[in-house]
């Protein structure tokens, strides 16, 4: 299996830098997304590893070996493309075989790897189609078909399920992950949907504006985003972001409009006075009919169902939070409601930096447990 | 949308009409009619107007060995002339799609040569390939008298041909770019990564890609080989020598103008004219129908 390694990796397109110098490593067998918002870049590091995109400094390996001049044939790699860039004057069966034909496999042998391909993606029916005379989902899994006939070493796909409907998304992922549990080919899958990037992948890249914010397992990238642009960009909805003065010696930290909220200050041993931003997450945000010392409150702007749950979008000392409300819960926007947090699984943040406090991941009362 | 002008004064839209119509038709039906009522006429002797003689011109005409000469010169020079401008534009236009260094001047400069007449293309050609002061005149001191197109009728016919093609090959050119670059990047970038070099590409993926354009040129260019070819014919070589170089539309010319038989020379033109709007008609018919990619 294929490992690939990009070292400080830099393109720029008529001296705009594009990318910053990434460094990523992906193990053999891995299944790494690439999520980020529009035009970060993720194409272009897609392309620059399949060897579309000329490297501008940096160096791209695979395997160990140094690629960067290296033709894209010479490389191993198939790319299922965005919008399929299927060969419109040619029949499924030779859009599939093109490469064996390139190749020079003969005839007979290419045949058969066709037609088990096509049974493995259902096209056994539509072998002798023109592209034109299929549905999106049959073009899809043609071009999903071209790049395995090849058994690549590396499989590149470039947002393949953006042009589907969402019934069609989910299924083309299941078959996605199942082929990649099937063969086991070091994968690397560019989206910019985050519902697909945690389902999908072993390892999620987020990137911002060509540079990388976090690499990280699906989890590890919900649960501990490091920055406050992988905090919100993460999850749907993304986390709620608070500011808030912390105060560590009195263990509060002092919202904007004079509230107060406990908190457990040993968790962040190094954490300064001062300004800090406080992220949640929907789930972990109650609220309550009775109002104590341990909530605050904030007033619902609006109410969103979203079947399961409700989405109550509230603002709390003048920052925009969600929390999750069972659907029984009676209540109203534009009343003031007592909230409490979930305070093992509050995350704080530098306001200045936008970086993650680190601090100490391990819950309060496992904490407790450990000391006595 | 309807994207239909609309005049609610149809006066003023035969009077836009008008210029465009008058031009059409002093210039196209009026002699068109004029040939064609010439074609099955015969001048008498001794004047009087016209005499009705039925097919009697075209049958002379069509047992003319002179005039199935004529005609296997032009498709021999309609053929050679379109296939090799045609090649020529084809790899320009590979070539600046691949931008290649300079390709930004380049593209004006393959396209400039449609801009000239061919009577100047004529002359020039003449010119650079004078046997005896041209660029080939060097080898011709070194092996006389292989090529003087004055003498030959193969080298003369060679010389228009390499006129056209050269005259045609900026439109070809235009049309060809443009259909390469219509054919998405993803579509050649695929072909790449499926392990297709530059060459295997452009004849696996772009020139089927450009059939649809290929075959509206070679159509264009037969018919341009066919009717505009005349500038050329008369500076370069004046139809001979020995009539080699005798196309069709020369004849009807020499026909006409040289040996004052109106009647020869409209049959001849009526029968050219008949020929074209074949050819226009198989190019709407097939354009039509050409497989549309999406
Ligand atoms: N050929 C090019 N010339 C100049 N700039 C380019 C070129 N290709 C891409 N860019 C720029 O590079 C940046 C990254 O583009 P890229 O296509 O990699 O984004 P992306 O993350 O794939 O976005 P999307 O999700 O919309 O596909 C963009 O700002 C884009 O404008
Ligand atoms: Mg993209």
């Amino acid at each position: 299996m294929t490992g690939i390694e990009l070292r400080s990796l830099r393109k720029t397109y008529s001296g705009n830098d594009v990318l910053h110098g990434l460094d990523l490593t992906v193990t053999p067998g891995e299944f790494l997304v690439l999520l980020g918002p529009s035009g970060c870049g993720k194409s272009t590091l897609m392309r620059m590893i399949a060897g579309l995109e000329a490297v501008t400094t940096g160096d791209i390996l695979i395997d160990g070996r140094r690629v960067n001049d290296i033709e894209p044939r010479a490389r191993g790699c198939a790319m299922v493309f965005q919008n399929y860039a299927l060969y419109p004057h040619m029949s499924v069966s030779q859009n599939i075989g093109y490469a064996l034909k390139v190749a020079g496999v003969p005839k007979a042998e290419r045949q058969a790897r066709i037609s088990a391909v096509a049974g493995s993606l259902a096209l056994t029916d539509f072998l002798d189609r023109k592209p034109s005379q299929l549905s999106g989902g049959q073009r899809q899994r043609v071009a999903m078909g071209r790049a395995m006939i090849r058994s690549p070493r590396v499989f590149l796909y470039d947002e393949p399920l953006s042009n589907l409907d969402a019934k069609l998304r989910v299924a083309m992922r299941l078959e996605i992950r199942r082929l990649h549990q099937k063969l086991g080919t070091t994968t690397v899958f560019v989206t910019h949907d985050q519902v697909e990037a945690m389902t999908l992948a072993d390892r999620i890249v987020v990137m911002n504006a060509g540079r990388i914010e976090q690499v990280g397992t699906p989890s590890e990238v919900y649960q501990h985003p490091q920055s406050t642009f992988v905090a919100e960009f993460i999850g749907a909805p993304g986390m709620g972001l608070v500011d808030a003065i912390a105060d560590p010696k009195r263990g509060v930290l002092c919202l904007g409009d004079g509230q107060e909220v406990r908190f457990d200050a040993a968790r962040w041993p190094d954490l300064p006075h001062g300004a800090v931003r406080l992220g949640l997450r929907a789930e972990e945000i109650g609220i309550t009919a009775h109002p104590s010392a341990h909530t605050v409150m904030a007033r619902v702007e609006l109410i969103e169902n979203i079947g399961p749950h409700r989405h109550a979008h509230l603002s709390l000392s003048g920052c925009n939070l969600i929390a999750q409300v069972p659907n029984d819960f009676a209540l109203q926007s534009g009343a003031q409601v007592a909230i409490g947090f979930d305070m093992a699984a509050l995350q704080l943040f530098d306001p200045a930096t936008g970086r993650r406090h680190a601090g100490q991941n391990v819950p309060l009362a496992e904490r407790i447990a450990a000391t006595v | 949308m309807n994207k239909r002008a609309t005049f609610s004064n149809s006066w003023l839209a035969a009077a836009l009409l008008l210029p465009q119509l008058l031009l059409v038709f002093i210039f196209f039906y009026w002699p068109s009619g004029e040939a064609l009522w010439w074609s099955f006429t015969l001048e008498r002797p001794f004047g009087g107007g016209n005499e009705w003689v039925g097919f009697y011109n075209y049958l002379s005409v069509l047992q003319d060995s002179r005039y199935w000469g004529s005609v296997r010169v032009s498709v021999i020079f309609a053929i050679a002339a379109s296939a090799l401008s045609i090649l020529l534009a084809l790899m320009l236009a590979v070539f600046v799609d691949r931008r290649m260094r300079g390709h930004q001047i380049l593209k004006t400069g393959f396209f400039l040569p449609y801009a000239l007449a061919a009577p100047a293309v004529g002359l020039a050609f003449r010119f650079i390939f004078a046997p005896d002061a041209g660029l080939i005149a060097g080898i011709n001191r070194v092996f006389p008298g292989l090529w003087n197109p004055a003498l030959d009728g193969n080298d003369a016919l060679t010389l228009i041909i390499l006129a056209q093609a050269w005259s045609l090959v900026g439109y070809n050119f235009i049309f060809f770019l443009a259909g390469l670059q219509s054919i998405p990047r993803a579509l050649l970038e695929a072909g790449a990564m499926d392990g297709a070099g530059p060459l295997r590409r452009v004849w696996d993926l772009q020139l089927p890609l450009l059939a649809p354009t290929l075959f509206f040129l070679l159509v264009i260019n037969i018919t341009d080989s066919f009717v505009n070819s005349f500038g050329i014919v008369d500076i370069v070589t004046s139809g001979g020598p020995a009539r080699a170089t005798e196309l069709m539309v020369y004849k009807v010319y020499t026909d006409g103008f040289q040996g004052k038989d109106s009647s020869l020379a409209a049959t001849q033109s009526v029968i050219l004219m008949v020929l074209i709007m074949a050819l226009t008609f198989v190019q709407f018919r097939f354009i039509e129908r050409k497989v549309h990619y999406n």
